[in-house]
């Protein structure tokens, strides 16, 4: 062992915390104000911080020890601090990773960014002030995203002249309202990040605060999770193949202890094999623990995969394709029930859907409130289900493996992040009756194959008059046909579903839906939809076979639909007795690789149809 | 986590570096899983032979998938030179090098140039020049959050819009470790390992593990140059001197490493990695202070970045 006594960080763990509070708290400050006396602050960054402090500085002739923190350039021009930034110090007793997380209100979602990896967190509050909208939020947060310590830093005691008084009264406010968050310890400390009591030094100034300072705390806080202690959870996160002979796991453990000779299960599957070796480079483990990288190889040669979750075999994780979870929305674009997200779980990426939404929650007062969508940091309960089966803990029980991101199919944004709840059914042991007539035995006895022909675009574009030529053609080959529109299912199916844009996505899904089953048996089936979203298109797209989707973008200009205006809806749309009309005031996205473009150019809706009939024949739809 | 179990990197690791060994181990695995061509960009640094040494460990027994790249702008150190082609060999890991061929048309260099032109040109596009001629997809940088101030803010995941765009105020949010690894045709992701590695961790991990490093960071007699106040060593004849400079050899070693004329060296008795990891801990300067291209105006490194700089 070499010598370790040049570094705190090399004798004790790291603690990770957040600073969370209202715009003007202080957060900045206090964070400087630890690099400060903790002796990090170098004398070229001191020297760049006089000469800001003199350009941007608040605090007059004082060192402006928020500026050392604000790094971005724009949020040094507004003064506030607008992103997630992670600053590092370290005293003789422990290494510290802090998360600076913004106070503005619109930006909650870096604040449960913050959180997510964090073991505690500190929340401001200014004593002019107290407890503030956005304490309890971020109270709230810090709850959801599974913090069990909290500290409550009152700040700028210096200005309610060291009042012992205030700080109790606001720490009773606190405790009244964080009761039922349930944190495992909230410790409430006066100080004065300016001036520096009762951060690092003890204050002369509060006589009657007999607490730790900040730093003996956090110094001394105990926030080992066991996570060793849990159940043995490794999902795969890439499958290690050099040559023919070793195919080894290579993953983190993310709870529990494995070790060489112990039975495993892949959880998705249910397959059982042995753990062989426990491989690194610098040699073989007798054992890897929870937070160790590590490579598993397996006696036998059992199906696994990136994705997969590998558990001893009388602890498995559930698996199901069904759940409820709590979901922080984190996009501009609102939250959909029924539009298909991407969700990503552990190592695996799978479709999913919000199948309801039970209830937004008032983050101010914890209420629970109806809601139809979830808007940019909107926290609700929601119902999902995955395209296939994923194994979990629910989040209460395993950070690591109850936890999801939700992603935007089309812009790859990160759109939500959720933490499950629990499952809603077991996937497992649930097979679909295998059926004797199936799908093949149909096609051959109709003489031709289903598909979904799915006529999108503008309302007057034609779509409807091109798709009843094409239908009538095609039952005069004999085919068997289904057209599926707004006249014949909106008034029975849909009845219950207006316009807004949710009640569109479940308009669409549930003719997809439909439109599936005719697919099964056999038919081609004519959809007429405006259908606006590409993300829904998308979404019916990959209920069936990629073959039997066909996309039929009618692309008349809006200028011809209008001039056409069959039902004198635009006329409408455009004096504002219709809300929500495409094309007027709701977006339509046009498909960026339809299958048959129609409408650009002025032919006759039969010639439209002849050339859908010829897609199909060059298909091998029909004969 | 135990502090008493045997760890993957072998007894000699606290539970600090340990923890940052195995974070970094997730990070690179889930890049070569996740990305059709991944490329780890080699600055030859001692953060860039940390990179290295943990990839070398993430994919045992196979080889890191994927090439290193290094953007020579023809003025790095010799030794750092013969250093980058020593480790090539040694770990017999693909070695690419892009220097961008209009800049030396162009003659741009860091001494009449300027340092800004010449990182903007050398560094900056070449390194753009380099990712859009190999069609890379994800590339690896050693950059560290504790460098800098803008640097705090970086995601671990990166995302650059087509043209390498870095938009501050519009980054994924990053939440546990559920990287969101998703991109379209012509985006790609710069990915930072070492992100939650300080300076300190560096030399102690290096030290550790006996990590090779460029002669340069120990102390030795060097001939140096005083200049605008810094140290400047002139590694060859084309840096002439100016009227009144005189070479004089001084006990120096560098604390980060780029072109010669850009890098200034501090006067250090340090000769050993002990030595410079004490003289760290008793030092109150920070290591891009040696870093003439960060001072050119305030917020600098933000504007590099936007503009694509690593």
């Amino acid at each position: 062992m070499t010598d370790t006594s040049d570094s705190a960080a090399e004798r004790k763990g790291l603690l990770r915390f957040l600073t969370c509070g209202s715009v003007d708290d202080g957060k900045s400050t206090l964070i400087g104000r630890l690099l400060y006396d903790t002796q990090l602050v170098l004398e070229d960054q001191l020297a760049a911080l006089e000469r800001d402090s003199r350009k941007h500085g608040t605090t007059g002739e004082d060192l402006d020890l928020a500026l050392l923190v604000d790094g971005l350039q724009a949020e040094r021009e507004q003064g506030i601090t607008i992103d997630v930034a992670y600053r590092f110090f370290a005293t003789p007793r422990r290494a510290f990773i802090v998360a600076d997380t913004p106070g503005h209100e619109q930006y909650t979602r870096n604040m449960a960014t913050g959180a997510s990896n964090s073991q505690a967190a500190v929340i401001l509050i200014d004593a002019r002030k107290g407890v503030l909208t956005q304490t309890r939020r971020h109270s709230y947060i810090c709850a959801l995203l599974g913090i069990k310590h909290v500290v409550l830093a009152i700040n700028k005691i210096d200005l309610v002249d060291f009042s012992g008084e205030r700080f109790h009264r606001i720490v009773a406010d606190y405790l009244g309202f964080a009761e039922p968050l349930k944190f495992a310890s909230i410790t409430s400390i006066a100080l004065s990040a300016r001036f520096g009591d009762n951060v690092i030094r003890r204050s002369e100034r509060t006589a009657w605060y007999e607490g730790p300072t900040l730093i003996e705390h956090l110094e001394a806080l105990d926030v080992s999770e066991e996570l060793a202690g849990k159940p043995l959870r490794f999902p795969v996160q890439w499958v290690n193949r050099p040559d023919l002979d070793f195919r080894g796991f290579a993953g983190t453990v993310a709870s529990g202890v494995v070790r060489p000779g112990e039975r495993v299960v892949v959880a998705e599957s249910g397959r059982e094999s042995r753990v062989e070796r426990i491989v690194t480079a610098d040699g073989d483990l007798s054992e890897a623990r929870a937070g160790d990288a590590v490579t598993v190889t397996l006696a036998d040669d059992v199906d696994v995969a990136r994705g997969d979750v590998l558990a001893h075999a009388d602890a498995r994780p559930e698996v199901v394709d069904q759940f409820a979870a709590e979901v922080l929305w984190m996009s501009e674009e609102p939250m959909l029930p029924g539009r298909s997200y991407l969700m990503r779980i552990g190592t695996r990426y799978v479709p999913a859907r919000i199948t309801s939404l039970k209830h937004k929650t008032d983050v101010n007062t914890l209420e629970h409130i109806a809601a139809k969508t979830l808007g940019l940091n909107e926290i609700g309960a929601c119902n999902l289900s995955t395209a296939t089966p994923v194994a979990f803990d629910p989040y209460a029980e395993n950070r690591a493996t109850g936890a999801f991101v939700l992603i935007d199919r089309f812009t790859n944004a990160t759109a939500g992040a959720g933490m499950i709840s629990f499952g809603l059914r077991r996937a497992t042991n649930i097979h679909r009756q295998a059926l004797l007539v199936d799908k093949s035995a149909r096609v051959r006895l109709n003489g031709h194959r289903p598909a979904i022909l799915w006529f999108t675009g503008l309302s007057g574009s034609g779509k409807s008059t091109i798709a009843n030529i094409v239908e009538r053609e095609l039952h005069a080959l004999g085919a068997h046909t289904y057209m599926l529109d707004g006249d014949n299912v909106r008034h029975g199916l849909n009845r219950d579903l207006g316009f807004t844009d949710a009640d569109r996505v479940e308009n669409i899904r549930r003719v997809g839906e439909v439109a599936k089953l005719f697919v099964d048996a056999g038919a081609i089936v004519l959809c007429s939809f405006i259908s606006p979203f590409r993300a829904e298109r998308r979404m019916v797209r990959e209920l069936v076979p990629a073959e039997e989707f066909i996309e039929v973008f009618v692309d008349t200009p809006i200028e011809e639909c209008k001039r056409r205006d069959p039902k004198g809806l635009y006329a409408r749309a455009l004096e504002g007795k219709i809300k929500n009309f495409t094309g007027i005031d709701s977006p339509y996205e046009p498909p960026e690789e339809p299958e048959i473009v129609l409408g650009r150019s002025p032919l006759a809706p039969e010639e439209e149809a002849r050339r859908v009939l010829e897609a199909l024949k060059a298909r091998q739809i029909i004969g | 986590m135990s502090t008493s179990t045997p760890s993957p990197s072998g007894t000699r690791l606290s539970p600090h570096l340990r923890q940052l060994e195995s974070e970094s181990i997730g990070i690179l695995r889930e890049v070569v899983a996740e990305f059709h061509n991944p490329v780890m960009l080699y600055s030859i640094g001692k953060d860039s032979g940390v990179m290295l040494h943990l990839a070398l460990k993430a994919f045992y027994p196979s080889k890191p998938p994927f090439p290193l790249l290094h953007i020579d702008t023809g003025w790095k150190f010799r030794a750092m030179i013969e250093h980058r082609d020593q480790i090539s060999a040694r770990y017999g890991v693909k070695l690419l090098v892009h220097t961008n061929p209009d800049g030396l048309a162009r003659g741009i260099n860091p001494i009449t140039s300027g340092s800004q032109l010449h990182t903007q040109v050398m560094k900056t596009e070449a390194l753009k020049q380099a990712l859009d001629k190999w069609q890379f997809d994800a590339a690896f940088g050693g950059a560290r959050r504790d460098e800098e101030k803008s640097r705090a803010k970086e995601r671990i995941f990166s995302f650059r819009s087509a043209g390498h765009v870095w938009d501050p105020r519009n980054q994924r949010p990053e939440l546990w470790n559920l990287y969101n690894t998703r991109i379209s045709q012509g985006e790609t992701i710069r990915v930072f390992p070492l992100s939650n590695w300080t300076e300190l961790d560096i030399w102690q991990y290096t030290r550790a593990q006996n990590i090779p490093v460029v002669p340069l960071y120990f102390a030795a007699p060097r001939p140096v140059i005083e200049r605008d106040g810094q140290l400047i060593m002139r590694d060859d004849e084309r840096m002439a001197l100016k009227p009144g400079e005189r070479e004089q050899v001084r006990m120096v070693r560098f604390r980060s490493l780029g072109c010669y004329p850009l890098s200034a060296a501090i006067e250090s008795q340090a000769a050993t990695i002990d030595e410079v990891i004490a003289e760290m801990l008793a030092t109150r300067t920070s290591e891009r202070s040696g870093r003439l291209i960060d001072t050119d105006e305030a917020a600098s490194m933000e504007k590099k970045k936007r503009d694509g700089y690593f």
